[in-house]
């Protein structure tokens, strides 16, 4: 059995007080086309194992590839929209190499001659300042298969019995999105790894190309970590970029967006302990561990990795017209940057507010929330108050959680039309969160209803007024803030089941 | 009716005629091959699977639906042979390699595929070089294929197997691979005629890939006229071949009806005669220019300088190619599975390495070896790079010949066929074989081997290459069948004729 014991670590301020972070993020994203990268076989995720392979995919004998024209067009609209230049002519590679849940031992790839090249993304930090993330290329390749290991305790393949193999995902179509080297952030380097992958996410699923879901692999991003030593307190500066790179590590498939932050502090304290230790960096792959928040070393890794590439002799160059390049241009949606400006217009969002739903990464949810029925001011209640804090102490994403722009616009709903109050709609929104159901059922459900009945009421509020000479006494005096104590104890008659505004009004209506 | 024993030795045209006229029908057509086949492959080994079964039931499929009047393509009945380089759906496929050895492909090559539709009985399987690397049929897992001329001697390679049987009337027709001469050199050496389609005619999907940027698929017969019927049958693009070229097939049916030479200009390749060529060859050889003259034809010398380098170019990388090509026969999914000798518990590497050092013969891994080198990082631009850049030079040097020659022309095979045995010691001289025929596939044009007689000295059959530009596999049709008609009025007959009968090996059972 194998543990992920974590190594020495210096603390992060530290570390950043005698070294500059340099990263690279390396991001697959998972296409959604209906069909595979070289073939006709479904991409549908959750198929039973091996339904949804053909000899193309199966790397059988004699087959040969054909390409996706639609994977190509997605490739080129992620190009566009990562501001790249798209290559008039361009073609695939074979990387060979021998990976047991490979069917030809060689991946079809694309290696000096990518669709798509220097670009780049614009990220909003969380305090709104902007960094450029400068992109070196956008290639196509296709997915492997996926190997379970049976009978091991780790579900490693060391020590397991035997290995399950579903080419299912063999051959689905993926985009590999490489950064320049970032510098620059210094300590903000983490909160850039995140963002950025962010903000790569909300694109990606503006452009509609992928399901970007990074619990499903949809998108899963290796982070290159390195550090120098710091030539000042400025990260940005010329002397800071003259300082050679330091030899890097690469952390593979992290999948959530706090991972991607977590592992590359991970990382960033670790080279640190090393460093001053007087050791040297091994240049090798991570492997990053979501529940012990380390990683633990993987192989080792030469820039000799030799993968003996060569243009893949059975496919034709690919060469995009630039009229279609034009025409693809033409279907990007707004950019992320600009929707944010008019999304926070229409909703009539401070930026304060725009903030912390930016940082909340509840762009998405609120917009469609709104779209749902629910008020701009409803929706970023609830997905940056009771739902934002929620995900913070779960580690997990807002959307996550379990409740849905649906529910929330229907949470809404009960509120505008008076059914429900506000504390009794936090009420309702714990039985959603604990899977009892859907606002309304979970309404139905508790009991919780806000009295309707005006002859209940009108019977508690005679009753409190009753009960109540010397307040009342003050209210009729002209001390109308005395009302609270009032409204407090109807409340309470109506074991909070009433609406706080209407008892006011009808205690005023009495003694007044 | 004719004598069912005398059917074999007709033209596939003579015998699409003749089931079109009713005077046989398919089944007769297709046991009479059949019996063939039993009684003289024993002796030749031409063939590695023999489907009596599948081949009867298309043929009487094809007959019943003759009789019932309908429309059927011109070849439907006609059997054919298959390279075993081409997967079958249900039939065992190998490769000529013992890591095929019993997989049945789930599914047929588009060429397999054609034929179906259009009818023609499959007879089986022919034998092959290993994963068609060779130029003999003696890297074959499955044992030599022998010369129907000469039972001591080769048939050529690597599709010896298909060209053996067309030349033993063991089928009419049978498809071949041609990757640097494996359809044309067989012919030659065995009296028969064999075509590569310009690279793209001919759909490769399905097909056993040696080295993909080279590999075409094309016909093997004993007349131009029968080859351009089944190239016609097998061509044309196929959405499942990115890089099958996208137009109907060249006419080449109609293109082999033309006897007239009369202007066109023949261009001799003057690095592809001479020096390393058998007296008896080159002699061949130079009667069928004068023959081309005496018919109109404008003969002009050509020079293709860097020709010299084909053959370094074409073993950079067809190995390279090949070593990509065959990584995934590791048998984990199918084929041959050994485990080491030695060990208990063997690890998935360790039953990859004894499989694969059980399945390859020496061929195999020397040109795996020698491909997984010319790709190395360090190595790639010195070797694969510079192959590359030969490769263009040739393309360039066909280019201006081709501004000076409607068609090139050349011996097909520097020799005739050798005895088993007397070059796999040495596979330098082995290559040598397919010097003349390198460059067409490193530039992918057409080519096209006939018979242009006997050599003097052993009488064993010579071929002649005609050289079209690439997608203008007309003109090599179009000369190849004009020449064939003015050697064959010569001789008083076909080549075949003076070929011995191949006398049946008593198989003890
Ligand atoms: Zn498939």
């Amino acid at each position: 059995m194998s543990t992920q014991t974590a190594e020495a670590v210096v603390g992060y301020d530290e570390a950043l007080t005698r070294y500059d972070p340099v990263l690279g993020l390396e991001v697959h994203v998972e296409l959604n086309t209906a069909t595979k990268m070289f073939c006709g076989c479904a991409t549908g995720f959750g198929a039973e194992p091996n339904t949804q392979t053909c000899p193309v995919c199966l790397g059988l004998p004699g087959a040969l590839p054909v390409v996706n024209a639609t994977a190509v067009e997605s490739a080129i609209r992620i190009g566009l929209a990562l501001n790249c230049q798209i290559a008039e002519w361009c073609r695939f590679a074979r990387k060979n190499y021998f990976y047991p849940d490979m069917p030809k031992n060689f991946q079809t790839s694309q290696y000096d001659e990518p669709i798509a090249f220097d670009g780049y993304l614009d990220v909003e930090l969380s305090d709104g300042e902007v960094f450029r993330v400068e992109i070196e290329r956008a290639h196509m390749e296709e997915d492997t298969g996926k190997s379970t290991h049976v009978g091991g305790a780790t579900g490693r393949i060391h020590g397991a019995e035997y290995s399950l193999v579903d080419f299912n995902r063999a051959g689905i179509p993926l985009i590999e999105i490489v950064t320049k080297p970032i510098t620059g952030a210094g300590e903000r380097a983490p909160e850039v790894a995140k963002a950025y992958v962010g903000a790569l996410r909300d694109l990606l699923k503006a452009l509609a190309v992928s399901e970007v879901k990074m619990e499903q692999g949809n998108v899963r991003c290796d982070a290159n970590v390195s550090l120098r030593s710091r030539a000042g307190d400025d990260p940005t500066s010329a002397e800071q970029a003259q300082v050679p790179l330091g030899t890097r590590t690469e952390t593979k498939n992290v999948n959530s967006l706090r991972s991607v932050e977590r592992a590359v502090r991970y990382e960033i304290c670790r080279h640190a302990a090393v460093l001053d230790g007087g050791g040297s960096i091994l240049q090798e792959t991570r492997h990053w561990h979501e529940d012990t928040g380390v990683t633990t070393s993987g192989r080792p890794k030469s820039d000799a990795d030799d993968y003996r590439y060569f243009p893949e002799p059975d496919l034709v160059p690919v060469a995009p017209t630039r009229e279609r390049v034009e025409e693809l241009r033409a279907t990007l949606p707004e950019p992320p940057a600009e929707r944010r400006r008019r999304l926070q217009a229409d909703w009539g969002y401070s930026d304060l507010e725009m903030r912390d739903v930016l940082n909340a990464g509840a762009v998405e949810v609120i917009e469609e929330t709104v779209a749902a029925g629910a008020t701009p001011a409803a929706a970023r209640k609830w997905w940056t108050g009771e739902l934002a804090r929620r995900a913070n102490a779960e580690g997990a994403e807002v959307t996550e959680l379990g409740v849905t722009p649906a529910h929330i616009a229907e949470l809404d709903g009960l509120v505008r039309d008076g059914r429900l109050n506000d504390s009794m709609a936090r009420q309702v929104l714990e039985g959603v969160l604990a899977g009892e159901g859907g606002p309304t059922e979970v309404a139905d459900a508790r009991g919780l209803e806000l009295v309707q009945d005006d002859g209940a009421l009108e019977v508690a509020v005679d009753k409190v007024i009753e009960a109540n000479p010397d307040v009342v006494e003050k209210i009729r005096g002209g001390k109308v803030q005395a009302a609270g104590a009032l409204i407090g104890q109807v409340m309470k008659e109506m074991r909070g089941q009433a609406d706080a505004a209407k008892v006011r009004e009808l205690i005023l209506g009495r003694l007044t | 009716m004719t004598n069912p024993t005398d059917l074999t030795r007709l033209t596939a045209a003579k015998m699409a005629d003749g089931l079109a006229a009713g005077e046989f029908n398919s089944e007769q057509l297709t046991q009479a091959h059949l019996d063939r086949i039993a009684r003289l492959n024993p002796t030749l080994n031409a063939f590695l699977l023999v489907d009596a079964e599948g081949a009867l039931a298309t043929a009487r499929d094809i007959d019943a639906r003759r009789a019932a009047g309908e429309q059927l393509h011109r070849l439907a009945g006609v059997p054919v042979a298959v390279k075993d380089i081409a997967c079958t759906e249900g039939l065992p496929t190998t490769a000529g390699s013992r890591t095929l050895q019993g997989w049945v492909p789930p599914y047929d090559a588009t060429i397999v595929t054609r034929l179906r539709e259009a009818g023609l009985p499959i007879l089986g399987k022919t034998n092959m070089d290993e994963f068609a690397m060779g130029s003999s049929t003696e890297h074959s897992a499955y044992g030599p294929t022998r010369n129907p001329w000469d039972t001591d001697r080769i048939p050529g390679g690597s599709g010896g197997g298909s060209s053996a049987a067309v030349a033993a009337f063991l089928a009419p027709l049978a498809i071949g691979s041609d990757t640097g001469g494996s359809i044309r050199q067989p012919a030659a050496v065995t009296g028969t005629v064999g075509a590569k389609p310009t690279y793209g005619g001919v759909s490769r999907y399905g097909i056993i890939a040696l080295a993909s940027s080279l590999d075409q698929i094309g016909p093997c017969a004993r007349t131009v006229e029968d080859a351009a019927l089944l190239h016609e049958v097998i061509g044309g693009h196929d959405p499942m071949d990115s890089t099958s070229i996208e137009a109907p097939v060249p006419a080449v049916l109609e293109a082999s009806a033309t006897r007239d030479l009369a202007g066109t200009r023949v261009g001799i390749v003057t690095e592809l005669t001479g020096e390393g060529y058998q007296a008896g060859v080159q002699a061949r050889f130079d009667e069928a220019v004068e023959l081309l003259r005496a018919r109109g034809a404008e003969i002009v010398e050509v020079s293709c300088p860097h020709f010299r380098y084909a053959m370094a170019a074409y073993y950079l990388i067809l190995p390279s190619e090949a070593s990509s090509n065959l990584a995934r026969y590791d048998a984990m999914r199918y084929g041959l599975r050994v485990g080491p000798d030695d060990v208990a518990s063997p690890s998935a590497e360790q039953v990859m390495a004894a499989s694969r050092d059980a399945g390859f013969g020496d061929e195999v891994k020397r040109r795996i070896i020698l491909g997984t080198y010319a790709l190395s990082s360090g190595y790639y631009d010195a070797y694969y790079g510079q192959a590359q850049k030969v490769r263009t030079l040739i393309a360039r040097d066909f280019e201006a010949a081709f501004e000076q020659a409607d068609v090139l022309i050349s011996p097909t095979a520097p020799t005739t066929a050798f005895k088993i045995g007397d070059k796999t010691e040495d596979p330098m001289a082995m290559y040598l074989n397919d010097i003349a025929t390198i460059p067409a596939n490193l530039a992918g044009i057409p080519g096209l081997s006939l018979p242009s007689g006997v050599a003097d000295e052993d009488g064993l059959p010579v071929g002649l290459q005609v050289l079209a530009p690439a997608t203008q596999d007309q003109r090599m049709y179009a000369v190849g069948a004009a020449l064939e008609a003015a050697l064959v009025e010569q001789w008083g007959g076909p080549v075949l004729d003076r070929a011995p009968e191949v006398e049946a090996t008593e198989v003890s059972a």
